[in-house]
């Protein structure tokens, strides 16, 4: 019970006046930082770094992290109003998300996104509370190899089961993947694809895809339909929170499962935005009726919104202990860190307690604040909907040009945000898939050079792919993933015949 | 006559006059500093701790903005420099990529497109051994790689065809064998790997292994500079960064240090590199500047001017014949 101690002090630390008032700014910051798309956690904790050098350590990360948490936070909020993920992570929770705001349900899904966020974040600080010198030490297991296995599970529990056509799929996918190869190669230190233009040195950054392709796409879909949101009838009131409340208890198994892939996914590090689309691709195949997802499912919302949180608060723990960033955010608090004179690693927990365990302390307070701030404002933001469409749209605009600018600051991204916007609106006239894509451009350079890298080392056997319990099994996992929607239409097929030999 | 006297003693009031006013520019916008890899990393870090540390004792009226500009390994941020002639609010930090990126990928920029400013302080390379590892000195480690096949020894490194794949050609040549060289993102994750032994080496900054290296994960095998770091203070229960051996002593002959240094846009006039130089020189004794020296153990050379120059020249002259030896220069 050592850490139980550890943590009371924590929370001496934590509770202070001074430190409870960072704590409030920083999610308000945060949460400012979420619904901005492009700024993103990473950059707000970047530009607001200096200006804590003056500060003491603990409240300087005390609010850092609650940037953070705000920021997590904070992306969920235009993702279901608008379909314009504010932060990567937040991708997979449009793809629930948006239809439930078009029928008008807007409040019960910020109220489940901001529920489930907390949930994921809550277990996963327990889990760096009781577990943190266990876990580090997993940590360490992972090779490339291993980072090639995780990688392969995210898309083999991704796809497999989409319901759009095959080929469609696969064409979007094989389009993200070429997108992700451009720019630098990590492995041979050659230039891809960029045809001799400087501005493609830089590669397609996900972020302004992404903004293109959800926001500007989206945009353009509704200018065609009308100049009208649809869901500007949401109901807004307080009682919608208790309603989703209730509602969302029997996702219980939904929870667990997102939970345990986030803190898994932070931990090794694979990151949040690989967590929150293995987690709703799981949730998608565990679900009895698979249809309603992808047209406005609650669940589609909680599964990817606690497996992020899970995992964006998990990646602090191989910070902390290791000082691997499991996340950019985590990256840029790990510079603070070393500028404040503390060297994260394993002599962290026993050279620093204090601060160590007033920022635990603070993740666990700066979570329930941040729920409570969140919750009480969901009626506003859900208001927002009801400002015509021809007032909102110019604003949007406005702020997704800012968001591709600040991601570089270059305007070169800002008219790649333009063109990744009519590529968006041309995908949906067409009906190609755009999750393939994104999860294609996100994970293919990961997983490209996780799998180059594991090739150098094997000296090109694949069996460094089986050849311990832990990338064997993961890789097993994957394939059966993959494999089994086949398996399904097998056996589909067969009963077909053997109905229709019976039936000769 | 006195018209004259009065105009030379007016030009002599002007010319005095104007000395100092030539020498006093100082920037009347916000000065960005483009830092040429991605958030994190130690140009970055110490980017954001200069412009910590300058907000904090107000150095400058005006504030200094990081910005990163890490595509192309580097080449985004070197360009955007370039391109910025004239515009004397922007700086820029080196890593070795100023050298290897323009070599090994033929973008076009060289560190003469630019103005130098200074040399901060030049970073070190050690090699890196898990503590668990048989070879307790680079002389071990070095027969090892001699006794066994090639490729057989596998060393983890930042990015390719850069500084730590240069370094790793070096000891190839001590060794007489091949190496695997396995590229990561950040010399973070290079020290992980090489903790959790799925790597037999790593040839990491002394900042990015430090703390493995206290905790006992990791041992310092030699040190690849001219002469043992200057550093007394115990890091570990027994080692301080004084202790380690130089490379050269056990016969690996390899010398490399990274040029933390500063440039500016094309067309800068003396006196704005002046005013650059003169703030650099204040942060430099500054109590926070030299903590964080001995923290990563730099090699705290400093140079302005001229001298600088003709170092980044011979620095370039270097990588360029390291660059042909190891066939790394772009076709």
């Amino acid at each position: 019970m050592d850490e139980l101690n550890s943590l009371m002090q924590g929370f001496a630390v934590a509770m202070t006046l001074p430190n409870l008032g960072f704590m409030l700014l920083g999610l308000l910051l945060g949460i400012l930082i979420g619904v901005l798309p492009g700024l993103g956690g990473a950059n707000g904790v970047a530009i607001l770094l200096p200006l804590t050098f003056s500060m003491n350590p603990t409240s300087a990360i005390i609010m850092l992290s609650c940037i953070y948490w705000g920021a997590l936070f904070g992306g969920a909020i235009t993702s279901i109003l608008f379909n314009i993920p504010g932060e990567p992570w937040s991708v997979a929770t449009t793809f629930d998300g948006f239809p439930l705001a078009q029928q008008g349900r807007a409040a019960e899904a910020l109220t489940a996104a901001f529920t489930s966020s907390f949930v994921g974040a809550f277990f996963a600080v327990l889990a760096i509370t009781f577990l943190a010198p266990l876990l580090a030490k997993f940590a360490l297991q992972f090779g490339p190899p291993e980072f090639f296995a995780v990688q392969m599970l995210t898309f083999c529990s991704f796809i497999g089961m989409s319901k759009d056509p095959p080929m469609k799929t696969l064409a979007a996918m094989m389009l993200g993947f070429a997108l992700a190869a451009v720019g630098m190669d990590t492995v041979t230190g050659q230039l891809r694809m960029t045809y001799g233009f400087t501005e493609m040195l830089k590669g397609f950054d996900f972020l302004i895809a992404v903004i293109g392709l959800f926001g500007i796409g989206e945009i353009l879909l509704t200018m065609e339909e009308g100049l009208a949101f649809k869901g500007k009838s949401a109901k807004i009131n307080f009682r919608i929170v208790w309603q989703t409340w209730k509602e969302l208890i029997q996702y219980w198994r939904t929870f667990i499962r997102s939970t345990l892939i986030g803190c898994w996914m932070g931990i090794t590090p694979g990151g949040a935005t690989p967590a929150s689309f293995m987690g709703y691709g799981m949730a998608r195949r565990a679900a009895r009726d698979k249809e309603s997802f992808g047209k406005g499912n609650v669940e589609g919302v909680v599964a990817p919104e606690t497996a992020a949180h899970a995992a964006g608060t998990s990646a602090l723990l191989p910070m902390l202990t290791l000082g691997i960033p499991g996340s950019p955010t985590a990256a840029v608090l790990l510079g603070g860190l070393l500028i404040w004179g503390l060297q994260p690693g394993p002599l962290l927990f026993v050279e620093q307690k204090d601060f160590v365990w007033g920022l635990i302390a603070s993740m666990y307070l700066g979570n329930l604040v941040g729920l409570f701030v969140v919750l009480t404002t969901v009626p506003w933001w859900a208001a927002i909907l009801r400002i015509p469409f021809p007032v909102i749209a110019p604003v949007i605009i406005v702020i997704c040009a800012i968001g591709a600018y600040t991601v570089h600051s270059s305007i070169f991204d800002v008219i790649m945000m333009l063109v990744f916007g009519v590529l968006g609106y041309l995908f949906k006239k067409l009906r190609y898939p755009m999750a393939p894509l994104v999860l294609a451009l996100v994970l293919g350079d990961m997983a490209e050079s996780s799998f180059r890298q594991s090739m150098l080392l094997s000296q090109g056997a694949v069996n460094i792919f089986y050849s311990n319990w832990l990338v064997g099994s993961l890789m097993a996992l994957s394939v059966f993933l993959l494999l089994l929607p086949t398996w399904g239409a097998l056996k589909n097929l067969l009963r077909r015949r053997e109905a229709r030999a019976y039936l000769r | 006559m006195k018209l004259t006297k009065i105009a030379t003693a007016i030009g002599a009031i002007a010319a005095l006059c104007a000395a100092p006013l030539a020498q006093a520019w100082e920037p009347t916008k916000p000065v960005e500093f483009v830092v040429p890899a991605g958030t994190g990393g130690g140009a970055d870090q110490m980017a954001r701790f200069i412009q910590g540390i300058v907000t904090k004792h107000k150095l400058m009226k005006q504030p200094i903005v990081v910005v990163n500009k890490s595509g192309g390994a580097g080449a985004e941020g070197f360009l955007e420099v370039k391109g910025s002639a004239g515009n004397p609010h922007k700086i820029i930090i080196t890593l070795s990529n100023l050298f290897t990126t323009p070599l090994a990928t033929a973008v076009p920029f060289n560190w003469r497109d630019l103005t130098p400013v200074a040399m901060l302080a030049l970073d070190e390379f050690v090699l890196w051994v898990n503590a668990e590892s048989p070879h307790k000195t680079a002389k071990d480690y070095v027969a090892a790689i001699k006794m066994g096949a090639d490729n057989k020894f596998k060393m983890a490194g930042t990015g390719a065809k850069q500084e730590d794949q240069i370094i790793t050609v070096l000891i190839e040549k001590a060794a007489g064998k091949k190496i695997t060289y396995v590229p990561f993102k950040g010399g973070g994750d290079v020290a992980v790997q090489l903790v959790g032994k799925h790597v037999d080496s790593t040839v990491n900054n002394p900042i990015e292994a430090e703390a493995h290296w206290r905790s006992g994960k990791l041992r310092a095998l030699c040190v690849m500079d001219g002469a043992p770091l200057p550093y007394k203070n115990k890091v570990t229960a027994t080692q301080s960064w004084a202790d380690i051996p130089t490379c050269k002593s056990a016969g690996i002959d390899a010398e490399y240090l990274m040029l933390r240094g500063i440039f500016m846009t094309p067309g800068a006039t003396p006196d704005q590199v002046a005013y650059y130089v003169d703030l650099f020189k204040k942060l430099r004794e500054l109590p926070e500047w030299k903590e964080f020296m001995e923290k990563g153990a730099f090699n705290q050379t400093f140079m302005a001017g001229k001298e600088y120059a003709d170092w980044v020249a011979r620095a370039e002259a270097q990588h360029v014949a390291l660059m042909k030896s190891a066939g790394f220069l772009a076709k």
